[in-house]
């Protein structure tokens, strides 16, 4: 029966025989099973051969890892400067040949700079005396996402619907504010900056982006052709630039395009830019949900004479939202990371601020730059660890009830 | 009856499919005429108008050497807006090219790693992965930059990563390049004549091995031709080829001291930092999808492999690699795509590539805004669809392998 | 979910502000402040501190409008534009004077629909040069590595004198200063060029500011000044008096502290300024104090400048006075 095609392997001679299982147990059956079996076959050449390479390479690769590991741990931590009693800033962080307080040969991280810092990192140039609006805001938002995480809180779904629809003009009005009647006066987005623009570009691209991208992702599948070519173009064209210039267009070229004193300010351009470059990213990801749903699931709701509408909105896309969680959290941990590039548009987010911080002639010292740019690291780190985790566990949970 | 008849036509799915396309078409329409004539006005009131004779002007300012600027004879003052503009896609397209080459084999390597029993290398790929993911790409190329910056001597001292032959000092990377001497077009053909003949080789022991199940010893005979034609061409024209090594100066006027840009192919440290920050943080995802993509393939068929009497490497080559680069190759072609458009980025670091040079120095100058933003995102929806035309027809490919 | 709705609208009306009319001042004085388009940073012209203050001599002139408007020099808001956003945003009606280190030159003036007020500072590209490599002059530069940021002129301007002199030379380009500071510092470049100004300014930014020196050659004329919009005399009118009484002013001896007591002055040269005889004021379509009102906020030109450009180690030079040897020259209150 078979074709000619179908034998290319012919076997000449039998398999070698497999030694006795080892030893699996205490310390050393550890070390053996774990580090020695990819590297004790020396059995023929070629084993012999690789089992060498495979020694070098992990020698190679733990000698390294270690002197990584420890000259992080050794600037961060071991030689790194915590206190500051003196109140100084460059001496501080200077050795003393060059005019500061350490000694020669000194090279550590400059923490005292960060908590200097920490208010601009955070807020930017907020006024003080309004902080505690985006501190406020900021705790709700917490706090409905942790409320969030927890499958067994009540009224979750209620939660859910209050944070991607109230919460949004909620926060903007505790931000941006509401003028001196409400008792919050403006506060112009100048004046915004730190981890309040990254977190307000990165929710504000997802939160809008999540409606735009089911409008064009059912768009896309629909059987009308204008309808489905003008969204495909729409996606396509979003994914196929660069978001940096999406943002060089939205901050250039979109006065251009608007009636003579209609201005919109610096932010809310980069956030526009943001928001469609994301949408076209999330109606893939949500049409990925729509595709995974069984066609008897369209089927079945037709024959209960749902109309498309009343379709879509019980059957289909319950369940493909469920679905595409995961993609979306996904595409927020990419949404997220790519607000630092609205720093080469002038904007003051985490990154343009530490860039700001870093040029403070007061503070300048040779470890200024590498002080800033670990805690900016450390902060996404952090956050898109949190959430890539949390990712997974629900494509592991869906992975579950699926089967 | 005539009343009915009016509801009827409105009710008619098919009736309101087209009504809500003619409002879709007006609507876009609409915007679109909305955007012209406010960008008309615009224009007319800063007294701008469109065109694209700008292209053809001289461009007056310097770009730093790179292959862009090599192909085109770049000449400050000379050469128009059109070879900046080309200089800017070939170094695109460069860095994108070295970078995709790199990234996919680190990201294999890191993939296949991953999966490794050996601790060491498991948990190295895995802290290699989880870091270089979550931490944004602009942070990770101004850390390269920056700490490539800093390790380098100045362009008066070098460091001989290949005594006299390839050095690096803050100017670049200085790599020896070939002279060709008269005999290079006949050593040209007979090369041309060798890969031939290694090619039909090829074939002819595929085509033995599926009839017979016995190969050519493909490598020995290619080997064999490939030295063959070497002692040819050494016989018969001699070397085609001087190097012309670097020259470093160490006397003369102080800032023509170091390497002569004249004697060496100079890689600028922009282009070494962007297309290590690209590579690395790509061959993270790359990582993943390589070992989602082998461990998509079901434990049964290399067990099933191994059994029919297979060796560890052919069940890999033979089994598990050509089902996982079913799963893998469609996101990674996405990735390569990705790794492209954030080549963008470079402009944040002074790499001329096209946002630097076109929409950053040029545009600076010409103030064609629209023109200019237009151009530059032609070419990136190119490259974005000519990668949706290889993702189409290769998955048509990998169709008609299933059964 | 209306209410919701109409509350959206509201919300989006206020990030958009209102149209822009012909008449700046009835706008302005509506808005009750002024909008005022700065750089994004730059000591000594326009920056901004942690909190949000802006300080700089292009920030006083901002503030000199806003007192000769409203009395109140804090009654103005500051926009930070990048060079290539900064004249589409005034001409858009984003903000109501460009104050932001930019050079008068012919194209600016007569073909993108503005107008120059007038010249408050007068710059020149130059070269900073670590002192260690003991070059003298720009002449001596053959073979450099040169950073800069990608500005309007920048880049040509050096080009051209690098090509006129026969010399060669490879161009880093950033997108920001910052980074071009960064690349410098970390030995990338041998020079350094931008405005003279702000290479003192950023030269404070540097590891060891003490181990670079600023080349004596001046490749180019970069006179800097306020911005308006063209097609509102009234409006461009106010911007140049203000520039002209704070030079005025320092000319006639009236500063921040005397300002009150010289309105009770002899001399008429005096009293015109500040409004105790005459009527420019209102000619202006101001109050007859506007000019005690603006000396009163930032100082006179002098003032302005020991506080903003003195600090960063730039002498007067050609920005002193012409009867103190520089060129600044304003036409007389009459």
């Amino acid at each position: 029966m078979a074709k000619k095609s179908d034998i290319v392997f012919v076997r000449e001679k039998d398999a070698p025989l497999l030694a006795p299982p080892l030893l699996e147990s205490g310390a050393f059956g550890w070390f053996r099973q774990n580090i020695l079996s990819t590297m004790n076959d020396f059995s023929s050449v070629g084993g012999a051969v690789r089992s060498l390479i495979m020694a070098a390479a992990t020698l190679f690769i733990f000698y390294y890892s270690v002197n990584i590991l420890w000259a992080l741990i050794d600037f961060t931590l071991i030689e790194a400067v915590w206190s500051n009693p003196q109140g100084l800033k460059r001496e501080l962080c200077t050795t003393a040949l060059a005019g500061g307080v350490q000694h020669d040969g000194w090279h550590g991280a400059c923490w005292p700079l960060i908590f200097a810092k920490i208010k601009f990192l955070t807020y930017g140039a907020y006024p003080f005396e309004e902080l505690w609006r985006v501190n406020l805001a900021g705790v709700i938002l917490i706090a409905g996402l942790v409320a969030l995480m927890f499958e067994r809180m009540p009224y979750r779904i209620h939660i859910g619907l209050f944070m991607l629809v109230i919460y949004p003009f909620l926060a903007f009005a505790l931000l941006y504010g509401l003028g001196d009647w409400a008792g919050l006066p403006f506060v112009y987005t100048y004046d915004w900056g730190g981890i309040l623009v990254t977190l307000v570009v990165a929710l504000t691209g997802i939160v809008v982006s999540l409606p735009l991208g089911i409008a064009l992702a059912l768009g896309r599948q629909s059987k009308m052709p204008v309808i489905r070519g003008f969204c495909t173009i729409f996606i396509e064209f979003w994914r196929g630039i660069p978001l940096i210039t999406v943002l060089f267009m939205a901050s250039v070229a979109l006065p251009l395009f608007l009636p003579k004193g209609v201005n919109i300010d610096n932010l809310l351009r980069a956030l526009i830019g943001v928001t469609l470059f994301a949408s076209a990213y999330m109606a893939e990801v949500i049409r990925g949900g729509l595709q995974a749903i069984d066609k008897g699931q369209y089927e079945a709701g037709t024959a209960l004479g749902l109309n498309y509408w009343k379709n879509m909105r019980l059957i289909i896309l319950p369940q493909a939202l469920t679905y595409v969680i995961p993609g979306i959290v996904n595409t927020f941990i990419g949404l997220f990371k790519d607000t630092t590039l609205v720093a080469i548009i002038g904007l003051f987010d985490l990154l343009g601020a530490a860039q700001a911080a870093v040029n403070d002639a007061s503070w300048s010292t040779p470890v200024q730059a590498i002080t800033l740019y670990i805690y900016v690291a450390l902060f996404y780190f952090i956050c898109c660890l949190i959430m890539s985790r949390y990712s997974m566990r629900l494509e592991r949970k869906l992975a579950k009830t699926n089967d | 009856m005539k009343e009915h008849s009016v509801f009827q036509f409105v009710n008619d799915a098919r009736v309101r499919g087209i009504l809500a396309q003619v409002a879709l078409l007006a609507f876009a329409v609409f915007c679109i005429g909305w955007l012209v004539s406010n960008t008309a006005q615009n224009f007319e009131d800063q007294d701008k108008s469109l065109g694209f004779g700008f292209l053809v002007q001289a461009a007056g300012f310097q770009i730093a050497p790179t292959l862009g600027t090599w192909l085109f004879d770049y000449e400050a003052g000379v050469s128009t807006y059109w070879d900046v503009y080309f200089i800017g896609i070939v170094n695109t397209l460069l860095v994108a090219a070295l970078g995709v080459v790199a990234a996919t084999i680190i990201g294999f390597l890191m993939g296949v790693m991953r999966l490794s029993q050996n601790l060491i290398l498991r948990s190295f790929a895995t802290v290699y992965v989880e870091v270089l993911r979550n931490i944004p790409l602009l942070l990770q190329l101004f850390f390269w930059y920056f700490t490539v910056l800093r390790a380098l001597p100045d362009k008066r001292g070098k460091v001989e990563l290949l005594p006299g032959v390839v050095s690096v000092n803050l100017e670049g990377l200085f790599l020896p390049y070939p002279i060709w001497q008269s005999g290079a077009g006949v050593a040209g053909v007979i090369m041309l004549v060798a890969l031939g003949a290694i090619w039909a080789v090829n074939r002819r022991s595929q085509q033995r091995q599926l009839l017979t199940g016995h190969p050519l010893p493909f490598w020995r005979i290619a080997g064999g031709i490939l030295l063959g034609a070497l002692a040819v061409i050494w016989l018969s024209v001699g070397v085609p080829f001087e190097w012309s090594l670097p020259v470093f100066k160490e006397t003369g006027p102080i800032l023509r001291r170091g390497f002569q840009g004249d004697t060496a192919i100079v890689v600028i440290p922009e282009m070494l930092a962007v297309w290590f920050a690209l590579t690395l943080y790509t061959a993270a995802f790359i990582a993943e999808i390589v070992r989602s993509g082998i461990m998509a393939v079901s434990k049964g068929q290399s067990e099933a492999s191994v059994a029919m009497g297979m060796t560890r490497g052919q069940t890999l080559r033979l089994v598990v690699i050509p089902q996982a680069l079913r799963v893998i190759i469609p996101p990674l072609t996405s990735q390569y795509l990705n790794l492209t458009k954030n080549s963008s980025l470079a402009v944040a670091i002074a790499y001329p590539e096209l946002v630097s040079i076109f929409a950053g120095t040029a545009m600076n100058n010409v103030g064609k805004e629209i023109e200019m933003v237009g151009m530059m995102m032609c070419v990136y929806l190119t490259f974005s669809l000519l990668t949706s035309f290889f993702m189409n027809w290769f998955n048509k490919r990998a169709m008609l392998v299933e059964r | 979910m209306k209410k919701l709705l109409t509350f959206a609208i509201a919300a989006g009306a206020m990030a958009i502000t209102g149209l822009a009319s012909a008449a700046t001042l009835d706008d302005v004085r509506t808005k009750g402040y002024v909008q005022c388009g700065v750089s994004q940073g730059l000591p000594g012209f326009s920056n901004a501190d942690d909190s949000g203050n802006w300080t700089g001599i292009d920030v006083d002139l901002c503030r000199a409008v806003a007192a000769a408007i409203f009395g109140d020099g804090d009654k103005v808001r500051f926009t930070p534009l990048s060079a290539k956003q900064r004249f589409t945003a005034l001409s858009s009606g984003e903000i109501d004077i460009l104050s932001r280190n930019t050079t008068w030159t012919m194209t600016r003036d007569t073909q993108l629909g503005l107008n120059f007020a007038g010249v408050n500072y007068y710059d020149g590209q130059g070269m900073m040069v670590p002192s260690g490599l003991g070059v003298k002059s720009a002449m001596e530069l053959d073979g450099a590595n040169i950073c800069t940021n990608t500005g309007t002129t920048t880049e040509l301007n050096i080009t051209d004198f690098f090509r006129s002199n026969k010399m060669s030379f490879n161009l880093v380009a950033f997108e920001k200063a910052d980074e071009v500071v960064a690349a410098y510092d970390a030995g990338r470049c041998d020079v350094y060029t931008t405005d003279r100004s702000a290479l003192a300014a950023q030269r404070t930014k540097l590891t060891d500011p003490n181990a670079h020196k600023v080349l004596p050659e001046i490749i180019s004329k970069e006179p800097l000044g306020p911005v308006v919009r063209q097609g509102d005399d009234q409006w461009f009118n106010i911007v140049r008096w203000t520039l002209n009484a704070l030079i005025n002013a320092e000319e006639l001896g009236v500063t921040q502290s005397n300002v009150q007591s010289m309105k009770n002055s002899d001399n008429p040269a005096i009293k015109r300024l500040l409004g105790t005889e005459g009527n420019f004021g209102e000619e202006l379509g101001l109050e007859n104090n506007w000019a005690a009102n603006a000396i009163q906020a930032v100082g006179n030109y002098a003032e302005s400048y020991e506080k903003t450009v003195a600090p960063l180690g730039l002498a007067r030079g050609v920005n002193a006075l012409w009867s103190a040897g520089g060129i600044m020259y304003a036409p007389p209150v009459r």
